[in-house]
């Protein structure tokens, strides 16, 4: 939910970085946090255990610009990545524009990687929340590694894509980001699917950790225009 | 419907008369501060000293703080908790639930007492709670224009933005 304030001219939103533990949600904030501007950002606050796991959550608020004279402040949060943190987890959910969804690209974790979006995706249907209505990216982590699976299977595993049923919805929308790629199309079958964007990066050096923040708040104020 | 999912908004006039209840339980309570926080961590208003802290990563943190003592609360059987005390040496907060959309938090040192706080705030509660609540209605009824969309037609504003 976002929230227009009109006394002090700010549009605050809200994104979450969702995905299994250890896939580089935090490590996507940190980045951030040490590339923007001190003026532009608020402090990073961190809600973890003695040895960095995210207890609670990671919070960072960012100034990306203003659009007819208002701030638009986004509030980037990340989930606790193990599954068995699910009630808070859920919690940080409340109120969300924006997912990113964060998975780790090595081969051994594509089991977390389905089980926390499937969880992804339950937790959000609990909320009454539509993922295929509102703003979600997909980022593919780690990709410098070598055991890091091809993008192709990543995506078929991850992000296959929803089904469009609305009838002026079904028509090719390329993919802004991949050149030869769409986000919408008709697959074989006749049925027509539609896909959350997708960027690789390595969050680590920062590869792609812009890319990805700038889709995702570009999506959620294209939302409320 | 969940607690604090959907959208709201208020007018110069509901937010005119919050400040005053807010300010007159100020007055009364010897209270240093009171700020509304919605539940999803977005800060509503400020009334009293301005505070000394960031007020961002307050308000995100009063909603993570109440939203998981509801979980406690559910744990062990009750239905939530809908106030909390956090004791200082020197400052101390009161929070409590506001419609169940809404938190407030009173910051307070010792010019005066939890007791008074606590006495004070009740009434406070009560017409907040009020306020809030036909807010909340007139919003669910549909008879509130909605407030003028300062994006609408900003596309290519928000494109530039992002190049």
């Amino acid at each position: 939910m976002s929230m227009i304030n009109y006394a002090s001219r700010e549009i605050n939103c809200k994104i979450v970085y969702y995905g299994p533990g250890l896939g580089g949600k935090t490590t996507n904030l940190e980045h951030v946090y040490g590339r923007v501007q001190p003026n532009t950002r608020g402090k990073l606050i961190s809600l973890a255990t003695e040895t960095e796991r995210t207890l609670f959550f990671d919070f960072l608020p960012v100034d990306l610009g203003t659009i007819r004279g208002f701030k638009t402040r986004f509030h980037l949060y990340t989930v606790p990545g193990q599954v068995y943190y699910n009630a808070s987890r859920k919690l940080i959910l409340k109120g969300v524009d924006g997912i990113v969804f964060v998975a780790d690209s090595q081969l051994e974790r594509m089991e977390a990687n389905l089980e926390a979006m499937q969880n992804l995706y339950d937790n959000m249907q609990e909320y009454g929340y539509d993922l295929t209505t509102m703003p979600f990216v997909v980022q593919y982590n780690k990709r410098d590694l070598p055991n890091a699976a091809q993008v192709g299977e990543l995506q078929t595993a991850l992000n296959p894509g929803w089904e469009v049923r609305e009838p002026q919805k079904q028509r090719v929308a390329p993919d802004p980001y991949h050149a030869g790629e769409n986000l919408i199309e008709q697959i074989p079958s006749g049925e027509w699917v539609e896909r959350a964007p997708y960027f690789e990066a390595v969050a680590v050096t920062g590869e792609g950790v812009f890319d990805t923040l700038k889709a995702v708040s570009k999506f959620v104020l294209k939302t409320l225009a | 419907m969940p607690v604090g999912a959907a959208s709201w908004s208020f007018t110069e006039d509901d937010y005119g008369a919050i400040l005053r209840s807010l300010q007159q339980f100020l007055y009364d309570s010897n209270a240093r501060s009171a700020l509304l926080v919605d539940r999803s961590g977005q800060l509503v208003a400020t009334v009293g000293e301005p505070p000394q802290f960031d007020p961002t990563a307050f308000a995100t943190l009063t909603a993570a703080d109440f939203s998981a003592n509801d979980q406690l609360a559910r744990l062990i059987g009750e239905t939530e908790f809908n106030s909390l005390f956090h004791q200082g040496e020197q400052e101390s907060m009161y929070l409590v639930d506001i419609a169940r959309r809404v938190i407030l938090v009173i910051l307070f040192d010792n010019r005066t007492t939890l007791g008074l706080v606590r006495l004070k705030v009740k009434h406070t509660v009560e017409e907040l709670t009020r306020q809030f609540a036909a807010m909340f209605e007139r919003g669910r009824g549909g008879e509130q224009a909605s407030p003028p969309n300062i994006l609408a037609g900003a596309e290519d504003e928000i494109d530039r933005l992002f190049q």
